[in-house]
C-alpha cells in the first residue's frame, strides 16, 4: 500500500517537474543571417490588402459621388416641380 | 457626361480586370520578392494623385485670376479625387514597406512631404467645406501652395538621403517590368479621370441647383 503510494507520488511529482520546467537560460545572443520560414513575415496578406484597399477605396467613393447627386438630382427636380406648379397658378 | 463617362467606364473596367493578370506574370525582384508586387499600384496611385494635383492647382489658379466658375469646378473635383488617390499610396506604402524595411512609416523626407502635401489637400476640402463666404479663393490659393510641393515630393529622394528607392528604379525596370508597370499607370489615370468626370458632374448639378435657388429669390 505504501509503496504503491509512494510511486503514485514519485509519477505525480515527476510530471509537474517535466510541464513546469523552465526553458535553460539564455547567457547569450547567437545571431543568424536569416530568419526560420516560420518567423518570416507573410507577403500575400500584405498584397492582398493593398489591393483590397485600392479596390474598396474606389468602390466606396464612386458610391459617396452617387449618393450625393442623387440628392442633387432630386433637389433639383424637386424645385423645377414647384416652379411649374407655381407658374401655372 | 454620359458620353465620357460610360466609355470611361468601360476602358477602366476592363484594365483593371486584366491589371492582376499582367501583375501575377510580371517577374519577382530579387530582394523583395512577392510584396514588391505592390508596386504595380503604390507608384501608379502617385502618378493619379499628382495628375489630380497639377489639374486642381492649374485649375484653380485660372478660378484665381480670370475668375471663371468652371474652373474652380473643376479644381474642386480633381482636388478630392486626388485626396483618394493619396489615400491609396499612403495605405499601400506603408503595407510594401513592413515586409520590405520592417517599418510601417519610416519618417523619411519622401513619405513625410508626401503625407504633408495629402494633408495639404485634406485641408484643401475642408477649407470649402466649412470657412464660409470667400473661402474658394482661399482654398484655390492652397491648392497652388499644394501643387508646387509636388515636384519637391519626386525629388525628394534623390536630394536626401532616405530608405525609399531613387527616381531612377522607374526608367530603368528590367525586363518584364515595364509593360505591367505602365498598364497600370495607365488604368489608374483612366481612372482618375472617370472619378472627376463623375465628381464634376456632381459638382455642375449643385451649381445648377444653386442657379435655380437664386432665381426663385
Amino acid at each position: 500500500m505504501i509503496r504503491s503510494l509512494l510511486s503514485t507520488a514519485l509519477v505525480f511529482f515527476g510530471l509537474a517537474v517535466s510541464v513546469f520546467a523552465q526553458p535553460p537560460q539564455q547567457n547569450e545572443f547567437v545571431p543568424i543571417d536569416k530568419l526560420p520560414p516560420s518567423d518570416q513575415l507573410p507577403s500575400a496578406p500584405l498584397l492582398i490588402t493593398a489591393y483590397v484597399f485600392v479596390w474598396i477605396a474606389t468602390l466606396v467613393y464612386l458610391w459617396t459621388i452617387w449618393r450625393r447627386l442623387a440628392k442633387v438630382e432630386a433637389d433639383v427636380r424637386g424645385l423645377e416641380q414647384r416652379r411649374a406648379a407655381a407658374t401655372r397658378r | 457626361m454620359k458620353k465620357i463617362f460610360v466609355p470611361l467606364l468601360i476602358v477602366t473596367t476592363a484594365m483593371f480586370a486584366y491589371a492582376p493578370v499582367m501583375i501575377a506574370n510580371a517577374p519577382y525582384e530579387s530582394t523583395m520578392g512577392l510584396v514588391q508586387k505592390i508596386f504595380y499600384f503604390h507608384v501608379p496611385s502617385w502618378f493619379a494623385m499628382f495628375t489630380a494635383v497639377f489639374l486642381c492647382g492649374i485649375e484653380s489658379a485660372i478660378f484665381l485670376f480670370r475668375k471663371k466658375p468652371s474652373a474652380d469646378r473643376l479644381a474642386v473635383a480633381a482636388g478630392e479625387v486626388a485626396v483618394l488617390f493619396g489615400l491609396m499610396g499612403l495605405v499601400t506604402g506603408p503595407l510594401w514597406g513592413r515586409k520590405s524595411w520592417g517599418i510601417w512609416w519610416p519618417w523619411d523626407a519622401r513619405v513625410t512631404m508626401a503625407l504633408l502635401v495629402e494633408l495639404t489637400f485634406v485641408g484643401y476640402l475642408l477649407v470649402r467645406k466649412f470657412a464660409g463666404p470667400g473661402s474658394d479663393k482661399l482654398a484655390a490659393a492652397m491648392a497652388i501652395f499644394g501643387m508646387f510641393n509636388v515636384p519637391f515630393v519626386y525629388m525628394s529622394v534623390n536630394i536626401w538621403r532616405t530608405i525609399h528607392p531613387k527616381t531612377s528604379v522607374v526608367p530603368t525596370l528590367p525586363g518584364g517590368m515595364p509593360g505591367p508597370f505602365w498598364f497600370c499607370v495607365a488604368a489608374f489615370l483612366s481612372l482618375c479621370a472617370l472619378l472627376i468626370t463623375a465628381r464634376l458632374h456632381l459638382e455642375n448639378q449643385r451649381a445648377a441647383l444653386d442657379a435655380l435657388y437664386l432665381d426663385e429669390e
